[in-house]
Order: structure tokens, then sequence, then C-alpha cells
């Protein structure tokens, strides 16, 4: 058994007889080898996708340079987002303030590169300092006639959650302020897809061959004109629920536009995905589209993933993600390639989210909130698990253990989204965890190992 | 495409940097501590910093980055991150069991005054600090220097904790590589070796940051400068320290503290500074140069000649961190090469005065920028288009927009692999080098030439 420390015991929780009772939403413990980031962080991820705005980030240049196109959000586009700007604070601005500069910043972008809008995220050392961003955001929108936002986004005001509402906040500002006319009833706004690898467009294009009308993608592949008038469609759809849902609940309370929750990822849940936006339009020709296109696309994928399943058949899985919705998916889709799935956790997961995963799982899976290297290095091996789904920082902890890897989240460069993506997604588990390379090294199995050296 | 809105006309910012040519203190520090056997880095502050640090390093590494952090919240930053830190220190030891905490601040920590010094010895008369075991410190505010800057304070706080003078001369050199490779570092060692001179070499990412596969996730990799190492750096014959900002200000504190004499060089790229490098460690450690180093030289040299046609005056623009451009420049100049546009985003006058005199003679028309951005090279070289460019990753943008060569080179390296295996520094590391601006130069050929002129031999 992994040893834990006594205060995270009740965020580990292994399927079994005993009820469930998962602590979760906890801050983390100060020492820890946190996999978790800031309030910044996930303000920054939900908007910058937006490929028409100048993203500016109010604080010194660490926080603008670790977040430069990191994560490969597409646009079809514009590529403004894909640059990095910063106001690059001082020490003598951290004494004096710096909205004189934060002004001139904003200024000199906005006549460069004549936006559609501007975002600003204040970091942590603007929460200190306590420069007024939203006044110059005001002074500079009235200004330059644009929506410039500000996104309080501190990176010590909480979790990445926070920085999502942050963000959705910022949207909510946006959205409405744009024409509605010209919209058709059966018409939908796209959130929480973020258009990674092309996700959103292959998205789009099943729900226009329903005959549904994308008024916005919120944020991949986003226009500020298209966020403007998202408020004009009769239905959202909520991918990423952590990063989303809030937005999806104020529009509902603001507009009256009813959301469904959806998972894009998996055949099952994709086409789930498909069936509910045309039961929700209650339109027989629209769901009769809705089963061709399903049967079409599932009958294009279905034969090869049979092959895949022959060859992974046993294998089991681990899955660390930021957040839990996508575990669902995850875990139904490695079970259609015949995988297990021996451990599974997230870093900002709801008790709800954990008791979803409980129902889901297997019996003896381990299920982890807010975990740390050490502690996944030990379910790892405890489990025997022969892949680890997870982010940047678990890859190379993966491979040193001798064990296949795959990235769901921002170095993912294949499309896992969609019909086609289940196959992609069959076609990377299949090539790293049958990689010829674990016949020649050593796996965790083989050896021994204390706690400070999992082996 | 990505760049199309640069302008070619540069108008002077004061604000706004566009493409940042550098990042923040703390992932300097947290590199350098990382070099310290057993060793585990400590943010002080909100968690994302520690998350982007380690997710930039090991983007880069291609390694399981270990570092803790403070877990700050809104709570201790109104009220001081004393009791996040003490937490800390007591779960690191009872979790992690490292020999080292290297704290280092962030821009929150540091604004809102934390004494960090005060903090760790509250814990020490506390008892959350075994016996054995160390903490130490580094002041690293973002909005102050580079990244460049948290590196160098880093390797000045393992000087002022722990180099002590017990009287006794030990026969060994102190060596601070800088912020290089672990492959650089492995191959200073190499080096050292050949010419038979014990050294300490502070910090050591080798056998940390390029381990072997073995099945097993190590917390705390074989590799790193010891403790009893780091204390006897006080008592070694002298202290040879690589490139003035990375290496300069712990080789400096070392001869304050403990009167180990220091000499700053350039960092060993390229022959001349090779050169310089090893007539100072023939020197230093009273050895002669065995013939095998002779001979590697030799090698370098012949490579030169034979190749010198292909490097005739070509316009290089170039980006990174000063310590690594002082030393590439003075090589590109050697092999008849002309940086016509060279950047660090690493705010200092010193370096474009270095700069300025190393192309006095070659170009002294140089544009040279301390504090300067990629979007400011970009200009540039849309001005005056060059045939080569070297940078980190980053550059890519560029080179893909303006369809220049590109050779990686310097910090992060997010998208090719080799930086962290094979050197950079020695006459060994120059002939790499030359192998990729020759392929740079060479494969660009092949690719635009004529039919009828593509040619076999080159």
């Amino acid at each position: 058994m992994v040893k834990v420390l006594e205060e995270r015991k009740g965020q580990i929780y292994r399927k079994g007889s005993e009820p469930y009772a998962m602590e979760c939403g906890k801050t983390s413990l100060a020492g820890s080898v946190s996999q978790r980031a800031c309030v910044f962080c996930g303000s920054r991820v939900v908007l910058y996708p937006i490929a028409d705005a100048i993203h500016l980030v109010h604080g010194p240049v660490g926080c603008a340079a670790y977040t430069w196109d990191i994560r490969g959000a597409l646009s079809s586009g514009p590529e403004l987002h894909r640059l990095s700007f910063s106001t690059d604070l001082r020490e003598i601005e951290v004494i004096h303030g710096g909205e004189k500069k934060l002004y001139q910043s904003l200024v000199e972008l906005i006549d460069r590169y004549q936006p559609r809008a501007a975002f600003v995220y204040s970091t942590c050392i603007i929460g200190i300092i306590g420069d007024d961003v939203g006044a110059v955001c005001k002074r500079v929108s009235a200004e330059k006639g644009i929506p410039v936002l500000p996104v309080h986004s501190e990176g010590f005001k909480g979790t990445k959650k926070d920085g999502y509402r942050a963000a959705c906040e910022a949207l909510l500002q946006l959205i409405g302020t744009g024409p509605a006319e010209g919209i058709q009833p059966h018409s939908i706004n796209i959130l929480g897809d973020f258009n990674l690898a092309g996700e959103v467009w292959m998205i789009r294009e099943y729900y226009e061959k329903m005959g549904i009308q994308v008024v916005a993608t919120i944020t991949g592949d986003g226009r500020v004109d298209q966020i403007r008038r998202a408020h004009g469609a009769a239905l959202n759809l909520v991918q990423c629920s952590g990063s989303m849902n809030h937005l999806a609940k104020m529009l509902k309370e603001k507009y009256g536009t009813p959301y469904l929750q959806v998972s894009y990822f998996g055949i099952e849940d994709m086409a789930e995905a498909l069936y509910q936006v045309a039961r929700f339009f209650n339109d027989t020709a629209m769901m009769r589209r809705t089963e061709e296109l399903v049967r079409d696309e599932i009958a294009a994928v279905y034969p090869q993933l049979l092959e895949y399943r022959k060859a992974l058949t046993g294998k089991k899985a681990a899955i660390y993600v930021g957040g839990a919705f996508k575990a669902f998916s995850l875990v139904k889709a490695l079970r259609i390639l015949g995988m297990q799935t021996a451990v599974v956790g997230s870093q900002t997961g709801s008790s709800e989210d954990y008791q979803q995963l409980r129902d889901l799982c297997d019996e003896g899976t381990v299920i982890v909130d807010d975990s740390n290297p050490l502690e996944l290095a030990g379910f790892l091996k405890e489990k025997g698990v022969d892949l680890f789904i997870g982010g940047v920082k678990e890859r190379p902890i993966a491979y040193k253990m001798g064990i296949g890897f795959c990235d769901h989240n921002h170095e993912r460069k294949i499309a896992l989204a969609g019909f086609v993506g289940m196959l992609n997604f069959a076609r990377e588990v299949h090539g790293t965890v049958c990689s010829p390379i674990w016949k020649l090294v050593p796996r965790y199995s083989c050896c021994g190992g204390g706690v400070a050296d999992v082996g | 495409m990505l760049l199309r809105h640069t302008p070619s006309e540069v108008k002077e910012r004061e604000a706004l940097v566009v493409n940042p040519a550098k990042t923040c203190q703390p992932i300097g520090a947290m590199y350098a501590a990382l070099g310290i056997h057993g060793c585990l880095p400590h943010s002080h502050g909100s968690q994302g910093c520690c998350a982007y640090h380690r997710s930039t390093l090991t983007r880069h590494y291609k390694e399981p980055i270990m570092a803790s952090t403070s877990s700050f919240t809104e709570g201790a930053s109104v009220f001081g991150g004393q009791a996040n830190l003490v937490e800390a220190i007591n779960n690191i030891f009872t979790i992690y069991n490292p020999d080292v905490i290297a704290v280092h601040t962030t821009c929150l920590s540091e604004t809102i005054g934390d004494d960090v010094p005060q903090i760790v010895s509250k814990a020490k008369d506390d008892g959350k600090i075994p016996d054995g075991k160390y903490v130490i410190h580094t002041s690293t505010p973002s909005y102050v220097g580079s990244h460049v800057t948290g590196f160098a304070n880093m390797t000045k706080s393992m000087v002022n904790y722990f180099s002590e003078s017990s009287g006794t001369e030990k026969d060994q050199l102190n060596i601070i590589p800088g912020w290089v490779e672990p492959s650089d570092m492995r191959e200073i060692k190499r080096m050292t070796g050949m010419m038979g001179i014990k050294t300490v070499l502070f910090p050591d990412t080798s056998d940390v940051l390029d381990t072997p596969q073995t099945g097993k996730h190590h917390l705390f990799p074989k590799g790193g400068v010891t403790i009893p190492e780091l204390r006897s750096t006080g008592d070694s014959r002298a202290t040879i320290a690589l490139g003035q900002f990375a290496s300069g200000p712990a080789a400096e504190a070392l001869d304050a503290k403990c009167k180990v004499p220091c000499q700053v060089l350039d960092l060993p790229i390229g022959l001349m500074a090779t050169d310089r490098f090893v007539d100072a460690l023939r020197k230093t450690a009273g050895v002669s140069v065995p013939d095998a180093i002779t001979d590697e030289r030799g090698r370098l040299v012949d490579l030169i000649t034979d190749m010198h046609q292909y490097f005739y005056r070509k316009r290089v623009a170039l980006f990174g961190d000063p310590d690594q451009l002082i030393a590439m420049t003075e090589f590109l100049v050697s092999l008849d090469m002309l940086p016509v546009h060279i950047v660090t985003g690493t705010p200092g006058q010193r370096f474009e005065q270095r700069i300025r005199e190393i192309l006095k003679h070659d170009v002294p028309q140089v544009n040279v920028r301390a504090a300067g951005d990629s979007f400011l090279l970009h200009q540039w070289i849309k001005s005056e288009p060059v045939d080569l460019l070297i940078g980190n990753t980053y550059g890519k943008y560029i080179a893909r927009d303006e369809d220049i060569p590109f050779v990686r080179f310097g910090f992060p390296i997010l998208d090719r692999v080799g930086h962290s295996l094979f050197p950079s520094v020695g006459y060994v590391g120059a002939m790499r080098l030359i192998e990729k601006f020759l392929y740079a130069f060479q494969d660009r050929q092949d690719r635009d030439a004529l039919e009828e002129k593509f040619e076999l031999v080159m």
C-alpha cells in the first residue's frame, strides 16, 4: 500500500465495501508537490483561445512567459491569441503602482493590432499592490471603442476553478453586447471546447450536419463578435463542466437559455451528445439525420477499434487529469478498448464527480483527489498499470517507471474528440502500451523500493 | 503567418513587452537547486508559480521535476506566509525526506514582506527541521532581473549557507558552471577529469536531469553536488566561475566569505573561450594539458578549416541569456560570421558593452539590446535580413515567418531533444554547434537549389 499523510487519507478512496466518503475541494497541503496550478492559470486557459482579442497579462513577466502558446488552441483565422503580451512589472511599479504602464500598454496594443476586444489578466502581485485594473479598462474601452475586460485572476485567490469562474464573469460581460438577429430557432453555443488539435471544427461539423446553427464556440476558435451575440442561441452545450458550467448557469439566469452537459469523447458519449441535442429540439427530421450521422461515423471507425481492442484487452490504466468530468469519458472509452481503469483522480473534482466515478469504476479502483507525484507513482506500481493518462508533469514519471503514457491535456496534438477522435485515441494508446521499448527496459513490477524511491 | 503583424519600423516602447526573451527569477532558482544532491526546491508563494516552473522545466529536460509549494491562499497573502512555510517544512521532511529544502520566494511573498530566514529559524526552534537536514533560502522577486538572476541568487545562497573555511587548503578547484545543460556540466567534469584536476562543480544537474530509465521513479536521483562538497568549497585553492551573470555573484561571495580567489571567465562555448578555460585550469591547478585535449582542439580546428567557406560573412541574429550570447557572439566571429542583431531579455548595461567590445572590428553597427524582447528582434530582422537565427524554441515563429534557417540554443527548448544529452561547451561542444550551423545552411542550400544546380558534393 502507498504511504500517505494522515491529512490526505480522506482524499483517497478505494472502491469496495465501504460507503463512499471523499474529501475534496480542499486547498492543497503546504509543502506538497501538488500538480495543481492557480487562479490565473484557470482564467488564462479558458479565455486565451479567443483569437481576435488581445490577451494582456498584467504582472511580472513570468506569468505571461510560462503561458505563451503552451496549449495548441487552433484558430481558423486570426492568431493574435498566440502572441505573448506582458506589462513586465519592475520593482519601481511594484512600489508606485502599475496603472500607468497598463494604460500605455493597452493603448499601444490596441492601436497596433486593432483587436475586437482586450482581456487584462490580473496576477498575484496586482492583488497585493492594488492597481485599479477595472478603472483602467473602463477608460481605455471608452477611448478606443472596444470592450476591454478585466479578468480578476490573482493567483492566490483560490484554485484553478476560481480562475474559470473569473473567466466566465468576463465572458458574461461580453455576451449580450452584439446583435442577436438572424439566429435560427435551432441554434447552439458550444461551451468548454478549446479546439486542441482542431476538435471544435469536428464537433461544429456534426451539429451543422444535423441542421443546427452554431452561434459561438466558447472559447476554442472563438471570435469576439460571435461571443457578443451568443445570448441569441436557443441552447448551450457544456463540455468542460469545470470551466463552463458557471457561465451556462449565468446565461440561463440572465437570458433563460437552457443548457445541457455533454462529452465529445468516446463513441458512446459523442453519440449521446448529438442525440441529446436532437431530443432537445424535438424535431423528427433532425433525429433521423442524427441517427444516420452516428451510424455512418461509427461504421467507419468500429472495425478498426476492434483490432486495437484485441491487442489491448486486459491491460490496466491510471488516469490523473485536471477536471473530473473528462475522467468519466476516459473510463468508458478505455472499457471499449478492453482496458480496465485501476486508478483515477483529478486536481479539482467535486464530491458529485467522485461519487459518479465510484459508480462507474470496477471494484478495487483507487479514486484520488489532488494527488502528488509520489502517491501517483506508488499507485501505478501497486496496481501494475500499463498506461498512464495525464498531463505535462506526469509524462516523465510514467516513462521513468517503464509505463506507456497518453497526454490528455495541453500537449495533445491529435484530436481525441468525436468518432474519429476515438480511433485516434485507440491508436495512441496502442502505440504507447504496446511499444517495443517496454521489452527492452525494466518496469516497476520487477523492482523493490521504499517510499521516497518508488520503483 | 503568426507574426505577420510585426511591422519593420521600430518604435520605442516604454511599457509593453511583446513575446518576451526572458522569464522570471524563481525558475532559475529552482533549476539551480535541483543541482544539489537530495534537494527539494520549494516555492514560497501561490501554487501556480511552482506548477509553471515544473511544467517548463519538464518540457525542456523531459525529466520529472520535483518541487513543493507553500500553496498561498488569500489568508496567507494578507497575514503573511509564516504558517504556510513552517507547515510546509514539517510536511516536506515527513513525506519526502530530502537532505535540503531550498526555498525561493515569488513576487507575492516578496511583496508582502515574508522574512524567510526568520521563519526558518522559527521552524528550527520548533523542532521541524531534523538534525543533519538543512533549509536554505534565496530571495527571487519576479519583478527584478530575470530567470538568470534567480539562478545566480540560488547559487550564491549555496555559498552563503554552506561554504566553510577550515584553514587548511584542499587540492581542489571550485567550478561554477552557470546556467548550462546537464550535458555541459558532464562535459566540464570530463575535461577536468582528463586534466587530472579534482573539482567541486556546483550546482551540478548531471545525473539529476539526464537520468537513465531504470523502471523506477527516483524522487532524488544520484547526481547533484553534496553538502560535504559544498562545505569544502571554502577550502578550495581557487574558484573558476563561468559566465559573469549566472556565476559571478556566487564566486565573489565565496571570495569574500572564505578568501578563495576567483576568476570569472566566459562560458567555454567556442574555440577561444574554451582555450581560456583550459588555460585557466592549467595555470590554477598547476597541471599540463594532456595530449588528448590538445587533439580534441585540433579536431575542432580541422573541422573549422574544412568548412570555413560555408561560414564566410553569414549574417546571424541571436537571442537568449547574456552569458550564452556573449560566448556565442565571440564564437561566431571566430567562424567569420557576422552577428548583427542580438537581444537578451535580461536587464543589464554590461551586456551591451561586452557585445559591442567583441564586435567593434567586425560589426561596429551591431543592434544589441539588454531588456529587449523577441518582437524587437523580429523588427530588426525585417529591416535587415539575416542568414541564420539562433535562439530558444520561441524563435521558431520568427524563423518560419521570415523563412530563415534556425538553430535552437538556450532555454527553453520545448520541441527538440539533444540539448540535455550532448554538450555545447568545450571543444567537443563547439564541434556539435558547428555541425548544427552547417546542417542549417546546407539543408537550406539543398532545399532552395534549382534542379540543375542540385549537387551531390557540397
